[in-house]
């Protein structure tokens, strides 16, 4: 049974890399990568020179690995989020704010629950956060579910809420006492995830272990349960799923609540495993990101995991670029083409693939 | 009862409304952007980036040229080539429009955030330029109280109501109009009847483009007389929510700018209202207002409005 799945699995993972779902993303890359070395040919400045930096920045060394790794923790699961909402056919831009409340709750968990072990404490906050992210996620979809409100638009307006919330409790009533500083007060140590490798500032905790296995949970509840089918049937043919006896409004909120709750994890790692604090600027962007990484990774957890490296690398190694004049904003600019690339499938695949193109033409005639 | 008291102080100061029309005005170029692209059956949650696409460009080519007026026609034609991408993306290769509107917002984010730092040598904002005088209008300052509310405003925020006008006049009342709300409702149909359902869509979304980057324009060289990053805000997508509420139609779309104009306002006033004496964080609180508004409607009517039928759904000719 187990060696069953296991060539199952492996097969899957095979077609994977064949099907269009890698060849896409992939040529999108490229073709991002190319673009934006143009770009950085115009302000006078040598490509090469500027990726290799890029490269030495994100894995160069180890304490640039080290960063890498931090960086893709909360990476992984965001894109997760988003991918998974994608599966349900939501489009939850709302991993941002979702990510914020998670954080602030696993915070509140680690700084006032104190004198119990880690055994205890770790899966309590990792559980209040989850359960807080996924919370602001399932609001999104039980409006959706009740009223019919585009998720786009109630996820944003989230986004905003949550950041507000998150300004307002460090700046006021879950403020340091007496730095006047907006940070929260630190969590107890038994919140603290251990950590695995340290070199100078930057230490790795086990979070980017956390992350891959909600990755192989993700996989496997999207593949092999009853709860990932009937979310996939609302997601690819809502009446249809509804004609067979899936209930469309349990399966929306239920969806947006286990996106939110990944979302939450990743900010639930970020402060059990970096910050050990509450900061109003905790998401900055992170959430965001999840969409690309969905995009790039084509909503498949393993591919959502490779996504994120790539993400998280163009993240570490643009702060070396920046070192060699050129403005990390460029790394903004090649995940914008690459998900314009993605958007427009057909365009990649005439600019790629000239036969298909040419049999088009045929076609046409 | 103090309560009371800021609100009334609030409520008979004309400064609330004039900046509640300042508020309004770049939400009312953006949802009638978006009116018209979902007219025609794309959703452009774009309208973000193209805000911020229109700030940044008006501020640069004003700087550029010490007019600022060339900076908001410049604005325009950077929003105008901003929609045709996003036309490109979903009426040309039928990509998913939202997702192809989200590489939009990155793009722009990217692209302004990159030329800022190579134009004016710093991250974070631009230096100050010139903004558009305002115009005095000397039949609307004689009105006591309203005169001092909408005498003397930006030009831009005149022209919003104007481009509301207009654009119920084109989506109503003329031919291209009906074409587009053809388009919008049965795009087969429409081409049956010989209507080219892609230039007609591509239209809608050009227009978005060159209406919100007015909005952005506004925000920067008709408000502020700078650019900074991300000073869009979130608006593109009040707007898009402001569109909905409106029920897709221009004057629809007005209001519930205004409403939504008049909520940022209020968030703003009631922080200054020494009365109530307010801890300094409750700010955060208050500027959720909007936003909280925003969702409220959506929920709320959403179900009263409707939208155009197609909306959305790349067309396939057969």
């Amino acid at each position: 049974m187990i060696r069953d799945m296991k060539k199952k699995m492996f097969k899957n993972f095979i077609t994977f890399f064949k099907r269009d779902t890698f060849v896409i993303p992939l040529a999108s890359i490229v073709l991002s990568l190319f673009i934006a070395a143009l770009v950085i040919l115009s302000i006078g400045k040598n490509p090469v020179i500027a990726y290799a930096s890029l490269i030495k920045g994100s894995f160069g060394n180890v304490q640039a690995f080290i960063t890498t790794m931090i960086k893709l923790t909360p990476l992984i699961l965001t894109g997760l989020a988003v991918a998974f909402g994608f599966r349900a056919g939501l489009f939850n831009i709302g991993a941002e704010g979702q990510l914020s409340m998670g954080a602030l709750a696993a915070t509140m968990f680690g700084v006032y629950i104190t004198s119990v072990p880690a055994i205890i404490a770790i899966p309590i906050a990792i559980l209040g956060g989850m359960a807080a992210g996924g919370a602001w996620g399932a609001i999104a979809g039980y409006l959706k579910a009740k009223t019919g409100a585009h998720e786009v638009i109630s996820t944003i307006m989230l986004n905003y809420i949550a950041a507000l919330l998150a300004n307002f409790m460090v700046n006021g009533p879950f403020q340091a006492v007496g730095t006047g500083i907006p940070k929260s007060p630190e969590i107890t140590d038994a919140a603290k995830l251990p950590v695995m490798i340290s070199v100078q500032a930057s230490s790795l905790s086990i979070g980017i272990i956390i992350s891959l296995i909600a990755a192989v949970i993700i996989y496997v509840i999207i593949q092999r349960t009853t709860v990932g089918y009937e979310i996939k049937a609302v997601g690819f043919n809502p009446y249809a799923a509804e004609y067979g006896g899936i209930s469309i409004a349990k399966n929306i909120v239920l969806a947006m609540f286990i996106s939110g709750a990944l979302a939450g994890l990743a900010g639930t790692v970020e402060v059990l495993g970096l910050h050990h604090r509450f900061l109003g600027t905790l998401s900055a962007g992170k959430g965001f990101d999840g969409i690309s990484i969905a995009l790039i990774g084509q909503n498949n957890p393993i591919g959502v995991v490779f996504a994120a490296l790539l993400i998280a690398a163009l993240r570490t190694g643009s702060n070396q670029m920046q070192f060699a004049g050129i403005p990390k904003h460029i790394i903004i600019i090649v995940q914008g083409l690459v998900i314009f690339f993605i958007a427009t499938e057909r365009l990649v695949k005439t600019l790629i693939l000239w036969k298909e193109r040419k049999e088009e033409e045929v076609l046409q005639k | 009862m103090n309560w009371l008291i800021a609100i009334s102080n609030i409520l008979i100061n004309p400064i609330f409304y004039k900046s509640m029309l300042n508020n309004a005005t770049p939400l009312i170029f953006a949802s009638l952007g978006g009116t018209y692209s979902e007219t025609t059956g794309v959703v452009n949650i774009a309208l973000e980036g193209i805000m911020l696409a229109g700030a940044f460009a008006s501020v640069v080519f004003t700087y550029i040229t010490g007019s600022p007026w060339i900076g908001v026609l410049m604005a325009m034609y950077v929003g105008g080539a901003m929609g045709m991408l996003h036309a490109l993306a979903s009426v040309k290769y039928k990509g998913d429009q939202i997702v192809s509107g989200t590489a939009l917002i990155l793009l722009s984010q990217g692209i302004t955030g990159f030329l800022l730092q190579r134009i004016f040598g710093e991250p974070g904002s631009s230096e100050l330029v010139k903004t558009l005088p305002t115009w005095n209008i000397e039949i609307f300052r004689r009105i006591p109280f309203i005169g001092s509310i909408i005498g003397n405003l930006s030009p831009l925020v005149y022209i919003a109501f104007i481009c509301v006008i207009l654009s119920h006049f084109l989506i109503f009342k003329t031919k291209l109009g009906l074409r587009m709300r053809a388009v919008g409702e049965n795009p087969e149909a429409a081409d049956t009847l010989g209507i080219n359902v892609y230039n007609v869509r591509y239209f809608g979304v050009i227009m978005s483009g060159v209406l919100a980057s007015l909005g952005g324009a506004f925000l920067s060289v008709g408000e502020l007389g700078q650019f900074t990053e991300n000073m869009s805000n979130g608006r593109g997508f009040i707007a898009l929510a402001a569109m909905i509420f409106g029920n897709w139609k221009p004057f629809g779309a007005m209001w519930a700018s205004l409403l939504f104009g008049m909520a940022e306002s209020f968030s703003y006033q009631i922080q200054t209202q020494s009365i109530l004496r307010l801890p300094p964080e409750i700010k955060y609180l208050f500027l959720m207002i909007p936003f909280v508004l925003t969702l409220v409607v959506v929920a709320g009517f959403v179900g009263k409005t409707r939208s155009p039928a197609s909306d959305g759904i790349p067309y396939e000719k057969e």
